[in-house]
């Protein structure tokens, strides 16, 4: 086969759509690095919901390595992943205590990300490593949001701290951190009402519980966690970028990564906001909670794929 | 909603614009910018590279080169095909005489639950007996999250604390609809995975053992590439009957719709554009691809408009205008009314042209602006909001921004505008219809000219000022007056 025939027959790949596997990019004798090659891996990698900038970085990264070669799959994939476990490279990030006295942590997202269930996790995972935990429910807002995270206290065994539905989420976050001091215990999780990040006023209002938890704590709140839903999109950038600005969060944590959703946004955010990732949530359970690994994460992000 | 796919199809077109006549190889490179417009706004790949094809076979046909503007022309196409992908659309319920069902389900955290109680809302709205279903027996607090839902709309609630099997619940459920006078059930299903076979399992038996007559995918408008997975799983387990968008008030961009509907050829019913109950409205194709492309959607603004003004209110103010009685009382009214249509940046936003102008006043609150405003009316009395120019004086000034905690020019500021305004209504109300239509048309050229300027005050003669002439006959008049009182007091 012609070098001409080759290029028609990626010219008429890149015009049949849908659901290009990574594999059928590489045949057997491996196939031509060139412009249409490059088009349907940027298709691929566009799929994981890294973005088109990230994905467009990534394709033109292995242009360079690549372009004019005749190459096998397995070189390809490992070149992509050895870039992105790079740009996503981290120290292990977990919670990090307070020297002296309780620890506050404030958790934030948008509507439906799991802020509650992720806190329940959080809470589950400090208490099994022998801590004192108080709960601060400051979703004031949300039908029934104060009882959702009342059950996973008594689940837990752990004190929580509320207010009437409609009342101040700031007061409810001053009486948490009052009352994690009151009983010494070594952390205190406020949880907010879900928000989305373009409302300024309950963006606003997030402000002020997170002026109010350093009040009685001098640095506190020590962690500002931001919950994300794997499944979200492009708009995870913006979610980052805007809570960050309210809040200065110090973290991510990866929430519903137990479905099919790759949560490749992470990379965009990486590139764009810099936030790390803390944990990744895998499931319903309390225990279904797990430190973020970036080479593992990496891995699965194209596990379907080879 | 969608407005950073617009914006983004705006530039990438704009691209295209500057480059004036179009060749085959720059609307190639146009189709690509459309292209990746698309994918920044999360549209799922196979969904886009449909598309492009589609419009891609028809934008570099030779009809659209040689015609006068291909720019246009390409918008055209776009448009007519992101209607065509999104639409056609059946806002029906299909509710039966008797009772029926109706199935919500989705992921978790898409939005069921408040959905449920906003479609329960809407559907009591049309004059029908909606009864609510708590059958998410899986999350904390779900039921009772229903619950204040129903407490708050005044809508039944069905629920069952004690219930372990979701499929009983819904039996029980409906049947106890049956004999109550409720006519259309709504089942708040568990959120799932899609990958969760037993859960998935469980749902498709909910449906073969009810027998729903509609069932509803809830679907988050921020999810990615991951859309089109989910809805084709859930489409395969349930036969869907239509898709409901949540979450579309913030700046997701909404590829997910396009998606969903592409994907699963199930039409979008609703979108949930808010916090609150009513933030439920109808999703329209054509509307939305108006958005899209900077069109505007100036009809949704007027079917909310209609919705949410209160006629009598509105009936009683037209009334007092005609008369020429326009007080600020009526201003903060007319303030409230505004407000009720929702934030003011949504509403620029769906005006024609007015969407990079929601973008300016993005810092600007305009709602606090609104607040303030209504604050400054409630502190003053029933005489001064009756006549603010002629009777808030310096001292009623302090006393009023004092009341309403702003500064006291800005007391000042709103009377000068109300000044205005009243003035206007005022020469309205005398005039026929087409002499109306003309004013409005001037205030509103006048508007184009000074963006942002405030109405002022016509000026119109006060009588007070005087020529030179008459300035001396007044002088010499009143010399004469004070010479008559000399003269009588020296007489006494």
């Amino acid at each position: 086969m012609g070098l001409f025939d080759k290029l028609k027959q990626g010219l008429r790949k890149t015009t049949q759509l849908l659901n290009t596997d990574i594999r059928d990019l590489f045949k057997s004798e491996g196939r031509m690095v060139d412009a249409a090659f490059l088009e349907e891996l940027f298709e691929t990698l566009v799929k994981t919901d890294m973005g088109v900038e990230a994905a467009q970085e990534t394709v033109d990264q292995i242009g360079e390595t690549f372009r004019g070669r005749v190459v096998e799959m397995a070189d390809v994939l490992e070149e992509i992943k050895k870039y992105l476990k790079k740009l996503l490279a981290q120290p292990p990030e977990p919670i990090r205590f307070a020297s002296t006295g309780p620890t506050v942590i404030m958790v934030a997202g948008v509507n439906g990300c799991g802020k509650t269930t992720t806190i329940a996790k959080l809470a589950g995972m400090f208490q099994a490593d022998g801590k004192k935990i108080v709960l601060g429910a400051a979703d004031t807002f949300r039908a029934a949001a104060v009882e959702q995270l009342t059950i996973w206290a008594e689940r837990l065994g752990a004190e929580i701290v509320t207010g009437p539905s409609g009342s101040d989420p700031a007061s409810v976050a001053h009486r948490a951190v009052a009352k994690a001091i009151e009983l010494g215990a070594d952390v205190c999780i406020v949880d907010t009402a879900g928000r989305l990040q373009t409302q300024q006023n309950l963006m606003q209002q997030l402000t002020k519980i997170h002026r109010v938890l350093g009040k009685q704590i001098a640095d506190a709140p020590h962690e500002v966690i931001l919950v994300l839903d794997a499944t979200t999109g492009q708009n995870g950038i913006s979610q980052a970028r805007h809570f960050t600005e309210a809040v200065s969060c110090t973290g991510l944590i990866l929430a519903k990564l137990d479905g099919t959703a790759k949560g490749g946004v992470v990379v965009a955010i990486r590139k764009r906001v810099g936030l790390p990732v803390k944990y990744v949530g895998v499931g319903e359970k309390a225990e279904d909670i797990a430190l973020f690994k970036p080479d593992p994460f990496v891995d699965a992000m194209f596990a379907d794929v080879g | 909603m969608f407005e950073s796919l617009q914006q983004n199809l705006n530039s990438a077109l704009k691209t295209l614009r500057g480059r004036g006549r179009l060749s085959e190889s720059n609307m190639r490179d146009g189709l690509r910018l459309v292209q990746r417009a698309l994918l920044e706004a999360d549209v799922s790949l196979p969904v886009v590279k449909d598309f492009m094809e589609r419009v891609s076979e028809q934008a570099v046909g030779e009809s659209v080169l040689k015609s006068l503007d291909p720019t246009q022309q390409l918008i055209g196409i776009v448009g007519r095909e992101l209607v065509d992908l999104m639409g056609p659309v059946d806002h029906s319920l299909h509710l039966r005489s008797d009772v029926s069902v109706l199935m919500l389900c989705g992921l978790q955290g898409s939005g069921k639950t408040t959905t449920c109680g906003k479609l329960g809302r809407l559907i009591h709205q049309r004059g029908k007996k909606p009864m609510l279903v708590a059958a998410d027996l899986q999350r904390p607090a779900a039921i009772k999250q229903l619950q204040v839902l129903g407490e708050q709309l005044d809508i039944p609630v069905y629920a069952d604390l004690g219930a372990k099997d979701p499929v009983a619940l819904c039996h029980a459920a409906v049947k106890h609809a049956k004999a109550s006078d409720a006519d259309v059930v709504i089942l708040d299903t568990a959120g799932r995975l899609h990958v969760d076979a037993e859960l998935m399992e469980q749902l498709s038996l909910i449906d073969r053992r009810i027998g729903p007559d509609q069932v509803y995918l809830v679907v988050d408008a921020m999810t990615g590439q991951d859309a089109v997975n989910s809805a084709k799983v859930f489409n395969e387990a349930l036969e869907l009957d239509g898709v409901i968008m949540t979450k579309l008030d913030g700046d997701a961009r909404g590829g997910a719709a396009l998606s969903v509907k592409a994907v699963t050829g199930v039409p979008i019913k609703f979108v949930g554009v808010g916090e609150h109950l009513d933030d439920l409205e109808e999703f329209h194709p054509d509307r939305m691809t108006g958005r899209i492309l900077g069109m505007g959607d100036v009809l949704t603004l007027v079917e909310q408009a209609q919705q949410r003004f209160d006629h009598e209110e509105m009936a009683e103010q037209e009334a007092r205008l005609r008369k020429g009685e326009f007080t600020l009382d009526d201003f903060k009214k007319m303030l409230g009314q505004t407000k009720k249509l929702g934030p003011m940046n949504k509403i620029m936003g769906m005006l024609p042209g007015m969407g990079a102008m929601s973008d300016m006043l993005g810092e600007v609150d305009a709602e606090k602006d609104m607040r303030r405003l209504a604050g400054i009316v409630d502190s003053m009395t029933p005489d001064e909001r009756r006549n603010p120019s002629k009777v808030v004086d310096q001292s009623r000034r302090r006393r009023i921004a004092a009341g309403a905690g702003v500064e006291p020019h800005e007391v000042n500021e709103l009377v000068k505008q109300f000044d205005g305004m009243a003035d206007m209504m005022k020469r309205m109300s005398n005039m026929g219809m087409r002499d109306r239509m003309r004013a409005m048309q001037d205030i509103s050229k006048g508007g184009m000219l000074n963006p942002g300027g405030k109405l002022s005050k016509q000026k119109i003669s006060t009588g007070k000022r005087l020529s030179p002439k008459d300035r001396v006959k007044l002088r010499k008049e009143r010399e004469r007056e004070v010479r008559r009182k000399k003269r009588e007091v020296k007489r006494k």
